[in-house]
Parts: structure tokens; sequence; C-alpha cells
């Protein structure tokens, strides 16, 4: 089920928080409402972790991670990296890698087995990200966009990706991906999806301008109404969803 | 995955690229992805692009003159639903730069509804990039209101701003019937208010000062001319120091007319390289021409040099007189001046009202005189003339006895008697001056002088050259032929030089031949 929330009224939740199916980051905001929305919908099942990288609240789009490992930029201080090691669980690599292109989180989208990269990474950047976060990686662009990470958002059940995508770039990334994507938009049409929402397997939050139809493709396509009766499903699907691989 | 692989210009695999489709992120619709991400219609919904731009406004009619008054004050003269009347209405909308238009047109309203529908269609740019085209009506209220033109003339409909005051001092009006002629061609009177007709001259008036300047800029082309120009004060606004006035223009016309005879002062003639003291004049369009009989030399004076001096004509052709022709000798020197041919000789001749004398003079008719023909000349002789210097050259024996002109065309012209001519002309819209009743002009008069008129122009080819003649409808081909085998008939206007009038009739005959002109 996916929930609608602001950080600082500002409606760009993935830049403020990283959603894995492990463990979950939330920036340091002035007021508490953030985190205290994720506290209640994760509390008991994953460790909700407040940090700052490199001084900076933008940790959604600097850091990028699944259940396996997490990725932090050479700005990364040491009092970070050590806060995140002692924070998250002991399976859960942190690795901090030196990248000419820091911002992970817009060049790095993942999920546990698969991940996009951006065309002009390291191959040894690469090599890590197969190493320490257990992937597969696949450097691709998305409807001409390199940056991979922004412009759509992965979990192990479905994808959203940037609205411009032809239908044959769907059919490919689906294959490599192994999982159904949808071209779709969120926070009342914007088109940088990844910054717009952050998602695991059974949750996603997204920014409060969402409209109530993209919350339904987002819920459809993640599959977050598993509990709901199905015939609801299906019919939102019949009249939304174009493409399943 | 089968992709359709294109191979382009450089030679390089491209895949085919079809546009998907999404939801439109507030109404769910599917609809091929754009900058907003919205469709249509929800676009529409949340931006207006219309908002601030002007939906009604009011214009300004003037029933009177057809215009519309773009503020402060001009108006445009437009017709209902036409492209001027478009761009106008576009024009005194403001705010509509902000929008690009793309398009305008008129929505049908009743015309005596005083309201003019015009629907525009215009694009703005909104959210990002995406470009949204709306059209919207627009509805003027049309407000009736004379233009000041309109109103002045309602006011006072005899109200001129400027005259032109024509004058010839000659006893004819000749010279005023070649005028109106050449005025009619050029058009040169079609912005004049009125149109006077009194003694000695005709009086135009123009609404304005510019019409006024460029008429007598007309005249000064067509005939030689002297004016002064004056100006009377009407009306005077102190804040604004606007001053109003009343021009007139006092137009002297040279008095010198054509087949005239004048004896030139000894200053003039010794300026002019000794031309002979009696001249003819054969040709008066803004030059003066002078021809000398005897030398067959020509001069011309125009309108400054003759206003220098200001002679008078000795003899007007209301003194010529007829002469038979008896016999004509072999020209002894022949001359072409101005495109016209002469020849000297000499003739004996006899006045018709005194056949025994008989009379050898020289000419410079010799080309058109035959024996037994009839000729109009002056009677210098005879002549009784106010003039010191002629009487002085008389009494030293150096005048002629005769000075023949043209050759009389009466006999032949006898034959056509009663029967109408082949061309008509058209006259000005001119008023008679009935206010002055001793010296009204008689009508008889005028019609006799118009008739030499008319036979002046049938002789004279080059009269005719700046003159639209149009043909007589009610003349018959057949007569004209008929009378020719009798031989040689009075001199007519070619068929080919007359304009047919303009019909506007079911048929739609339009010009006919135009003036091929010598």
């Amino acid at each position: 089920m996916a929930t609608r929330l602001q950080f600082e009224n500002n409606c760009e939740v993935g830049v403020f928080s990283k959603l894995t199916n492990a463990y979950c980051l939330v920036a340091i905001g002035g007021s508490e409402n953030f985190y205290s929305a994720f506290e209640s919908e994760l509390a008991d099942v994953i460790p909700i972790v407040k940090t700052s990288l490199g001084g900076t609240r933008i940790i959604g789009r600097l850091c990028a991670g699944n259940k396996n490992g997490l990725l932090v930029p050479h700005t990364t201080t040491d009092q970070e990296l050590q806060h995140l090691r002692n924070s998250l669980p002991d399976q859960v690599v942190v690795q901090r890698i030196e990248e000419r292109l820091s911002a992970l989180g817009n060049c790095i989208a993942c999920n546990d087995h698969v991940a996009l990269a951006h065309t002009d990474l390291d191959k040894e950047t690469e090599e890590i990200i197969a190493d320490v976060l257990g992937v597969e990686v696949f450097r691709q662009t998305i409807a001409g966009n390199i940056l991979v990470g922004s412009y759509c958002a992965l979990s192990n059940r479905g994808g959203i990706v940037h609205p411009h995508t032809s239908v044959e770039d769907l059919d490919e990334l689906s294959t490599l991906l192994q999982v159904p994507l949808v071209a779709g938009t969120v926070n009342r049409g914007s088109e940088v999806i990844g910054a717009g929402m952050t998602v695991n397997d059974w949750t996603a939050f997204c920014g409060s301008d969402t409209t109530a139809t993209e919350l339904s493709v987002i819920d459809s396509i993640f599959k977050l109404r598993e509990a709901q009766p199905s015939s609801i499903v299906d019919e939102m699907r019949k009249s939304l969803i174009d493409t399943y691989v | 995955m089968s992709a359709l692989m294109d191979q382009d210009s450089s030679g390089m695999f491209k895949v085919q690229q079809t546009i998907g489709s999404v939801v439109c992120c507030k109404c769910g619709v599917p609809m091929p992805p754009n900058a907003a991400n919205m469709c249509v219609n929800c676009l529409r919904s949340e931006f207006d692009i219309t908002e601030g731009l002007q939906k009604s406004i009011q214009i300004f009619y003037c029933p009177e003159c057809g215009c519309y008054l773009q503020p402060p004050k001009t108006w445009i003269k437009a017709q209902w639903e036409s492209r001027d009347l478009l761009s106008f209405c576009i024009k005194r909308l403001k705010n509509l730069n902000k929008v690009r238009l793309k398009n305008a047109e008129f929505v049908w309203t009743e015309p005596h509804s005083k309201r003019i529908k015009v629907k525009l269609t215009v694009q703005a740019e909104v959210l990002n990039g995406a470009v949204l085209e709306q059209s919207y009506p627009v509805e003027y209220t049309v407000r009736d209101n004379l233009c000041e033109s309109c109103s002045r003339f309602q006011a006072n409909p005899d109200q001129w701003v400027a005259s032109v005051q024509l004058r010839q001092h000659v006893s004819h009006r000749r010279s005023f019937f070649y005028l109106e002629q050449l005025i009619l061609r050029h058009d040169a009177a079609s912005r004049a208010v009125r149109i006077k007709q009194v003694h000695q001259g005709i009086d135009f008036f123009f609404g304005n000062k510019s019409h006024a300047d460029s008429f007598v800029d007309f005249l000064s082309k067509v005939v030689p001319i002297e004016y002064r120009q004056d100006k009377q004060l009407v009306s005077h606004d102190v804040k604004s120091s606007l001053y109003n006035y009343k021009y007139t223009y006092s137009v002297k016309i040279c008095p010198i007319c054509r087949e005239d005879l004048i004896c030139l002062p000894s200053k003039v003639s010794s300026s002019l390289g000794n031309l002979g003291p009696l001249v003819v004049c054969t040709k008066v369009s803004d030059r003066i021409t002078l021809l000398d009989p005897r030398t067959l030399r020509c001069a011309f004076l125009d309108a400054r040099q003759y206003w220098r001096s200001g002679f008078q004509s000795a003899l007007t052709s209301r003194q010529l007189v007829k002469y038979s022709v008896f016999y004509v000798e072999p020209p002894v020197g022949e001359a072409t001046v101005g495109g016209q041919k002469y020849a000297l000789s000499y003739v004996l001749i006899a006045r018709e009202s005194d056949i025994g004398k008989m009379l050898t003079v020289q000419t410079h008719l010799g080309h058109i005189l035959k024996t037994g023909d009839q000729a109009l000349g002056y009677d210098i002789y005879g002549a009784n003339v106010n003039d010191d210097e002629m009487d002085e050259y008389r009494l030293h024996g150096r005048l002629p006895e005769a000075i023949l002109i043209k050759k009389c065309y009466d006999k032949e012209r006898e034959r056509k008697k009663g029967k109408p001519r082949a061309f008509t002309t058209k006259k000005l819209p001119m008023e008679m001056d009935e206010s002055r009743g001793g010296r009204g002009v008689d009508p008889g008069k005028m019609e006799n002088e118009y008739e030499e008129f008319l036979r002046d122009l049938e002789e004279n080819p080059e009269l005719r050259f700046n003159i639209s003649l149009y043909k007589n409808k009610d003349y018959q081909e057949s007569d004209e032929t008929a009378s020719m085998t009798d031989g040689e008939g009075a001199p007519t206007v070619p068929i080919e030089e007359l304009l047919a009038e303009l019909e506007l009739s079911e048929e739609g005959e339009g010009d006919g031949e135009d003036d091929m002109d010598e």
C-alpha cells in the first residue's frame, strides 16, 4: 500500500530516503514527521536509520543499495560510514567507492537480483557493484537518459520507468530485469520517478502531489495490494497496464 | 525480440521506436506521453491561458462613411467581415502579445445586432514545455459615432477649405472646354466638393488644401498659368494655437489662345531672335508655341517668360474671315515644327465678301491648300487693332495684307448637317452661375462655341492627344460611308481613337479599344 508524504514540504521523497527490503535510510529533517511516517509503516520489520552522507541530506540520490549491501560515495565521512556500519544489520555490507560519478543513487538502479548502471561508470565500480550487491549489472539508458537511477524506481516485483520510454525499450528492459515494467509518472506528472518515490517489496512511499491515478498504477505494478480482493486489482490492470512480460 | 531494423543514411542500424502510452496522471485515461504527462482536458481544466485576455471590447463606427475608429484619431475604412476589419479588431485587443495567436475568424452575427464576434485560437506554454492551444470568442460592441469629417459635412455640406479660381480674360470659352476634357481624362477634379462656372472662368472648391495644391500643380502642367495664394482666418483656438484657414488660389490662364494673331513687342521679338513681329500661336500646352508664318520659325514661351512681358493678342479667332483660294504656287520652303509640317508658298486669294479684290499673300499652309479650297484667315489690311506697334509697322508697310490660319471645311460639313457625330464627350458636373443675372452666359452662344470646339477636335489630331472621346451609341456607320463616296469628306475622328463607355450591365461589357495614339 503506497503512502503519500512530504519531507519539509517537498514532494521528492526519493531524494531524502532510501528504502530496501532489509533497511531504510532517512535524512535528518527539521521535524520528526518524515521519520514517523516511515516508522509507522516499517517499525518492527526493518531498521530505520537517520543519517547524512557527506554532510548532505540528499542521501537517496547519493547511495545505492539492496538487501545485500550499500554503496556510498567517496564524499561520505568516516563518522557517517561508521554510523551506518553500526546501525545496519550485519549481513549488509557497507562499502565506500571511489567513483567520479558520486551520485550513485542517480547512476544505479537496483533490486536484489539485477541492477541498471550509468553507461559511463568505471569498470571497477561495476565489479564492486556486482560483488557487494550481489547483482547482475547492465549498462542501459532509459528513454535516452543515462541517469538510470533517477528515471526509474525498481523493486523485486516490478518497476516504473520514464513516461517517454518507447515500447521497444520497455520490452528490452523488461527482459533484462525480468520484472514487469510500466511507463508512468509520479508527483502529478513528474518524470523523475526515482527521485519522487521510494519502494521495496511490500510498501512504497510517494510525494504528496501524487494523484490517485498514479498511486493506483504504483500499487498495481509493484503488487502492493496483494492482500486486497483481487477483483479490483484485475480490473485496474486491464484498464491501466499496457505491457507485461 | 524482433525489433524492426532500419538502415538510415549514415549506414547505422536504428531500432524503430514506437511511442508507448501512459495514463494521464489526473484522470487515468491512456494517452501518449507529453511534457506535462496530463491529458489535454486535464491540462485545460488546470491552466486557462486565456486568463487576463480581453473578451469584450467596444469599438466605434461611423455609419456615413463606414469607418471604424482607431483611437485617438484615425478612422479606418473596412467592410463588414473583411480582412481589414479582422486585423483592426485584433489590433484593438490588449495583452495579446503574451500568447501566440494561431488563428482568428469571424463568427456570424446579425449585422444590425451591433455585435461582432471573433473566435481567436491562441497558443501558450504551460508547465515545463507543454504548449496548450485554446480558442475563445471575443465580443465587440459596435457603437455608432459620426467621424469628424462626416459630422463637419453634415453640419454644413457646402463647407470648403480651399478654392481654386480659374480665370482667362478672353471673350470665348474654348480653353475651358479643352481644359474640362483634360481634367476629366486625368481625374484631377475628382476630389472637388463643388465646381461652379462663372463669367470668364471656373471655380473649384476642395475640402482639403493639399487637394487644391495638387489641382493647381496639374493645371500648371497643362496650361501656362500664373497664380497667387491667399488665406483667410476662419477660427482660432487660443489654447492650442490651432488656426483654421480658408485658402484661395487665384489662377490666371495666359490669354493667348490657339490661332491667335499676335504682334510681338519689339523687346520680345528681339529676345526671341528677331521673330517677325506678326506671329501665329499654333499650340498652347504648358508652353505657348509661336510660329512666324513668313519664315516658318517657331518659338516657345513658357508661363514665366510670357508673364514677364504679358503681351496680348492682336486678333483672335472671332475675327477670322473666309477667303477663297484661287491658285497655290508650289512651295518654296518646307519645315516641320513640333510634329507639324508646314510649307511656305504664295497663294492667290480673295475675301469671300469681296471676291473682286485678289491678293497674293505668303502662307504657311502650302501643304494643305489647293485651288478651290476655302480658308480662314485674318484680314490685317482691314482690321482695326488697338496696338501702337502694329500701327507703326503698318506705316512702314511691313505688314502683309492677310494671313491664312486654317483650311475651312464648311462645304463638306454641309453634307453632314444634322447627322450626329461619331463621338461624344463627357462633361464635368458644373453649376451655372445664376447669381449674376445680367452677365449670365447665353445658352445659345454656349452651344455654338461648343460646336466649334468639337469641330476643332475633329480637325486637329494633336488636340485629341490627351482627351478621352467616347463612341456615340446613336451613330450609324452606314451614313458615313454613303457620304464618303461624294468625294473628300470633312475630317472626322477615326474610330480607333474612340473609347467605348464602361457599361455596368448584365452582359458585363468592358472598356472597348483603348486610344491607339498617333
